[in-house]
């Protein structure tokens, strides 16, 4: 029997496991659907403000040892514009990244999204390299609740909470999103860092501090999930340094109902996203799985 | 086997060229980027300023390349007002290469758009006819043509320049100079790289002749390699699909020729 890829994130379910994680090629419907036709189970937008955001000059995104930095700086073309390019969507399952301060931002944002066929809402609650918004609204617990309550109330559509690690311990930002009615956690973003240029002695990134992505925060996330998942009972998407079908099982034993893959695409194209669909599918048939939901949090038993 | 850097390594200008008014070429020693293929590109870090996509220029020296850069904005004015002993970043190469056919070959370039044309005239089979049509406003920004019959010295060529003004060669857009050409000559392959109008017409006209064309693309660039998705045209990215497109993709393509995207992905129009 060929296995079964679908999942359930709580209310949402996708076709395949892997997602396009936010930040990650997500401004055009066209791209949008490349990606999805490629294997992705859904595609997360870019963070989307009230306005439109320039971001930060280059260098925005560097290489590294292990993964990326960047720190591009939230640019997107604001939720009313994107909300019109994504209104003619049919098929493929959006989810919609929001970035904001206050609840009203949100409830603004969710407004203009009513026509869409929008499959969730995932709220920034993590980015670490912008003011006032991301990591500094997750750090705030009261306040995540008091949006993810506001949001609740002004759509049916499912809500999402993204966490990173900031200065809050993360867990007590979970719980704050499951107190406002969040349906999934999202863990984690990049974490906060940075990298100096060494002949220059600048850093390397023009915001200075940003984020750390790729294979080096894998095992973070993995653990942050495995928390996650011992602690509360709320469905989870595994995000951090997935490339592969086994960093896809990897989060799913700790406790993920999906994951997200985002650096990856820049060392091995889009391609990532059945090369984990054929892997998984395999592991499964080789195991005697018949649904992914069978493996969720297994490594939990030890 | 090439290698590809996805991290800024700092490399020393060590001589300034000239070539008009506006535009200065800053060579730099790095053997990585002195071989890429036309139509690649590095990121040229400007430190404290700005990263910028930047095709690579050919210098005759071996392990030698070089950046051609037109004073234009903040990052490029930076960039032009660099002096020999100061430093850049680079990283690359990244996106695809020209793909080279037999015969007769046309190149049509405008300004800085060059630069990738004359890589490519570098990398001509020993077989190809050359005809390089070079576009500038007037006889002071016209520059490259000397490079030109340089790099071809041993090949069958021809270099045309066009100006708008008339003050030096023909007179008039190099476009308008290709369309009376492609009347008498029969082209086996065009192909193009300068201000997007340009191209457009260039492939519009290649098109309806049936000849194989190919652009080479700019798009506002963050990230270059294929992750921020800054540069995307209809559903490919110019950093990773191209820089390089077939005509017959651009025949197809909403954006070409019409809009590009804003640093916030705003969809503007040319």
């Amino acid at each position: 029997m060929t296995p079964d890829l679908s999942v359930s994130i709580g209310p949402i379910s996708l076709g395949r496991p892997a997602m396009l994680a936010s930040g990650i090629l997500g401004i055009s419907l066209e791209v949008f659907g490349r990606i999805y036709r490629n294997g992705a189970g859904a595609v997360v937008s870019k963070s989307l403000s009230k306005e439109p955001w320039d971001g930060y000059a280059n260098p925005t995104i560097v290489g590294i040892k292990g993964g990326y930095l960047n720190a591009v700086g939230l640019s997107n073309p604001g939720a009313p514009y994107f909300a019109k390019m994504i209104s003619s969507n049919k098929d493929i399952p959006i989810i919609v990244s929001l970035v904001g301060s206050i609840e009203d931002e949100f409830e603004f944002m969710v407004k203009q999204f009513e026509n869409c066929n929008v499959t969730a809402y995932e709220l920034n609650l993590s980015c670490p390299h912008v003011e006032k918004v991301g990591l500094e609204v997750g750090d705030d617990p009261k306040l995540v609740t008091k949006i993810v309550s506001r949001i609740k109330s002004a759509t049916k559509v499912p809500v999402i909470g993204k966490v990173g690690l900031g200065t809050t311990n993360y867990l007590d930002t979970v719980k704050a999103a499951i107190d406002g009615g969040a349906d999934a956690i999202t863990a984690i973003n990049t974490i906060r860092a940075m990298g100096i240029d060494v002949e220059t002695q600048r850093p390397i990134l023009s915001h200075k501090i940003g984020g750390l992505s790729g294979p080096a925060i894998k095992p973070v996330a993995v653990r942050c999930v495995y928390e996650i998942a011992s602690k509360y009972d709320i469905p989870i998407i595994g995000c951090g340094g997935v490339s592969s079908w086994e960093d896809a099982l990897e989060f799913i034993f700790a406790g993920a109902s999906a994951v997200q893959v985002g650096s990856a695409i820049g060392d091995g194209w889009i391609d990532v996203f059945s090369e984990i669909n054929d892997g998984v599918a395999n592991y499964m048939k080789k195991k005697g799985y018949s649904k992914i939901s069978e493996m969720v949090g297994l490594a939990k038993r030890f | 086997m090439q290698s590809v850097s996805k991290t800024p390594s700092i490399r020393t200008i060590e001589k300034i060229i000239d070539e008009t008014p506006t535009v200065r070429t800053l060579v730099i020693s790095d053997a990585n980027l002195a071989d890429v293929l036309p139509g690649q590109f590095a990121m040229v870090w400007i430190p404290g300023v700005n990263e910028l996509p930047m095709s690579v220029m050919v210098v005759p020296e071996k392990g030698k390349a070089a950046f051609t850069v037109r004073k234009r904005g903040v990052s490029s004015t930076a960039l032009y007002d660099l002096k020999v002993g100061q430093q850049i970043g680079v990283r690359g190469p990244y996106g695809n290469a020209f793909d080279i056919k037999d015969g007769k070959i046309a190149l049509v370039g405008g300004g800085t758009g060059l630069v990738p044309l004359m890589r490519l005239a570098k990398f001509a089979k020993s077989t190809n006819d050359v005809t390089i049509l070079m576009g500038s406003k007037s006889k002071d920004e016209m520059f490259f043509e000397n490079t030109a019959n340089q790099i071809l010295k041993n090949h069958k060529h021809k270099v045309i320049a066009c100006t708008e003004d008339g003050s030096y060669g023909e007179k008039g857009f190099v476009t308008d100079i290709l369309e009376k050409l492609v009347k008498t000559t029969k082209f086996d392959a065009i192909y193009t790289c300068g201000p997007e109008i340009m191209m457009h017409k260039v492939v519009q006209l290649a098109n309806s002749k049936n000849i194989f064309v190919q652009a080479s693309l700019e798009r506002m660039m963050k990230c270059g390699i294929g992750i921020c998705g800054s540069c995307c045209m209809d559903d490919v990215l110019v950093c990773h699909d191209g820089t390089v497109f077939d005509g017959k993709f651009l025949a197809n393509s909403q954006e070409f020729g019409h809009t590009h995207r804003a640093k916030s992905g705003i969809l503007e129009n040319y």
